[in-house]
């Protein structure tokens, strides 16, 4: 899966947790889960969808490496790209 | 055969809208059995039956708003006639749930309820009557409080509405769009604005009666905490490693299981001061407050916590959240937390002091946990602290019991494998 693809995954599933922030708005290098307003649980249950969706563990161990949406995006294209 | 009434579901609560029936005459009713929707201040709540039986027949049209006590049908029991012919004299309007009353006489509220805020979203340029309510029995359709508001207020059929949401959800997002393309000569300025803002007013509302009668009526006293949370982070981190996400726990369900506890213990801080006097509640229902995007706040309980372990408080918590923002609450969710938990999660500030949610005596609230300056073994060193608040009500509690209660809140923390 591209940068792209994998953005647009990404993207998809914040749509899910905060449909009411736009991807265009956020700072993708910001903190993701100050820019999408989303708060521990939020970030658990993207965490379980994205797991879910790509088939890989995301332990907590590597929650640091989805700080920002550029991260997060990063890290999913190294793990299941 | 007896009455199945509008509950109330909170002091400042004098009204609700019938949505939905979840049920139709001649269907079998069981104690706790989610039977009707309706809209209120809070948003979306189900309402459920107190009482086995038949459901007879309804007393109320969807859509109706009619005051709390208000008979919304018949229910009736095994061997009575399907007619009883003398109906029995209407007993005098009580609310359901006897320890939620309303204001008692001597609080005169001052703060008259809010009427209905008026719309900032533009009226449609045609004068269109609301859409009829949806029919009794239609699908079950999936939308959240806030869209479902919009919805209203601007005479939109949500019966019509492809939702855009999970499931299929409604979400204030397509009654945005909808309202978009129906207004196209706006007539008031700002209509970017007055989209967003005018869902917030019923909640908003809703708030700002329980918190200016809190304000009132109790006299709080603040207490503040902070403790090392080493013990209880390294506990969560241990318990998840190798677990899957879903089956992974929150720092915030040991914040629960360590308030509910210590509550049971301290009684003076769990249950509900009525009429003049406080109630000590045998069961900690914790209520959670819980941040609904764009709309406000509500704090539903979490039943019987303190019986919990951790695996299953944290499930119920992941349930009830999830319901909450998809606007669906159960009505007893609402009425009878006996005391609340108000936390900033990770993302957030040093302390917070919460207000405390009438009836109810007393609020805990949680700041976020940060890396701080903690002097251990006489060495100062860097620790992840949390600060924890106690809001009390002194016609209950002091200040000394107050301390004893936060500090049983800490030593549970600092112990988590008993939790």
């Amino acid at each position: 899966m591209s940068n792209t693809d994998m953005a647009a995954a990404l993207a998809e599933e914040l749509h899910r947790i905060a449909p009411d922030v736009a991807l265009e708005d956020i700072d993708r290098g910001g903190d993701l889960r100050e820019e999408y307003d989303i708060d521990s649980m939020d970030f658990l249950n993207l965490v379980t969808a994205l797991a879910k969706r790509f088939g890989i563990p995301i332990p907590e161990a590597d929650y640091d490496r989805l700080s920002s949406f550029d991260a997060a995006v990063a890290y999913l294209t190294q793990k299941a790209g | 055969m007896s009455e199945f009434r509008m509950p109330s579901l909170g002091a400042d609560m004098e009204a609700g809208t019938l949505v939905e029936w979840l049920v139709k005459p001649g269907d079998a009713v069981k104690r706790g059995d989610v039977v009707a929707v309706v809209e209120t201040q809070k948003g979306a709540i189900e309402i459920e039956v107190f009482e086995d039986g038949l459901f007879e027949k309804t007393l109320v049209e969807i859509g109706q708003k009619v005051p709390v006590g208000t008979p919304l049908a018949l229910i009736g029991h095994q061997g009575e006639p399907e007619t009883p012919v003398p109906e029995p004299p209407p007993a005098p309007p009580s609310p359901v749930k006897p320890e939620i009353p309303a204001p008692a006489p001597e609080a005169p509220q001052p703060i008259p309820a809010p009427p209905q805020p008026p719309s900032e979203i533009p009226p449609s340029p045609t004068e269109v009557p609301p859409a009829p309510p949806p029919e009794a029995g239609a699908a079950h359709i999936r939308i959240s409080p806030a869209a479902r508001r919009l919805a209203e207020q601007s005479g939109l059929d949500i019966a019509r509405i492809a939702g855009s949401g999970p499931e299929g959800a409604i979400v204030l997002a397509d009654i945005a769009a909808r309202i978009g393309k129906r207004v196209e000569t706006p007539q008031v300025p700002e209509p970017a604005a007055g989209e967003r803002a005018a869902p917030l007013s019923g909640m908003r509302a809703a708030i700002a009666a329980a918190m200016a009668h809190a304000n009132r009526d109790i006299p709080h006293y603040y207490l503040s905490h902070t403790m090392d949370l080493s013990a209880a982070e390294a506990f969560v981190a241990a318990r998840n490693a190798g677990k899957e996400p879903q089956d992974r726990l929150l720092v915030g369900a040991l914040f629960v299981k360590a308030v509910a506890l210590a509550a049971r213990k301290y009684p003076e801080f769990n249950g509900h001061h009525v009429d003049g006097a406080f109630e000590h509640s045998p069961v900690v229902h914790v209520g959670v407050a819980i941040n609904i995007r764009g709309t406000g706040l509500v704090a539903p309980a979490i039943h019987n916590a303190d019986q919990l372990d951790l695996d299953t408080l944290m499930a119920a918590m992941r349930d009830l959240v999830t319901r909450v923002r998809a606007g669906r609450f159960r009505s007893s969710e609402i009425s009878d937390p006996t005391i609340t938990i108000s936390s900033l999660g990770e993302r957030g500030v040093d302390t917070l002091f919460g207000v405390i949610y009438p009836p109810q005596v007393a609020i805990v609230g949680f700041g976020t946990p940060a890396l701080r300056p903690w002097a251990v073994d006489g060495m100062i060193g860097a620790r992840r602290t949390v600060t924890i608040t106690l809001s009390g009500d002194h016609r209950v509690s002091d200040g000394h019991r107050g301390a004893l209660f936060l500090g049983a809140i800490a030593g549970n923390l600092e112990k988590p494998e008993a939790l």
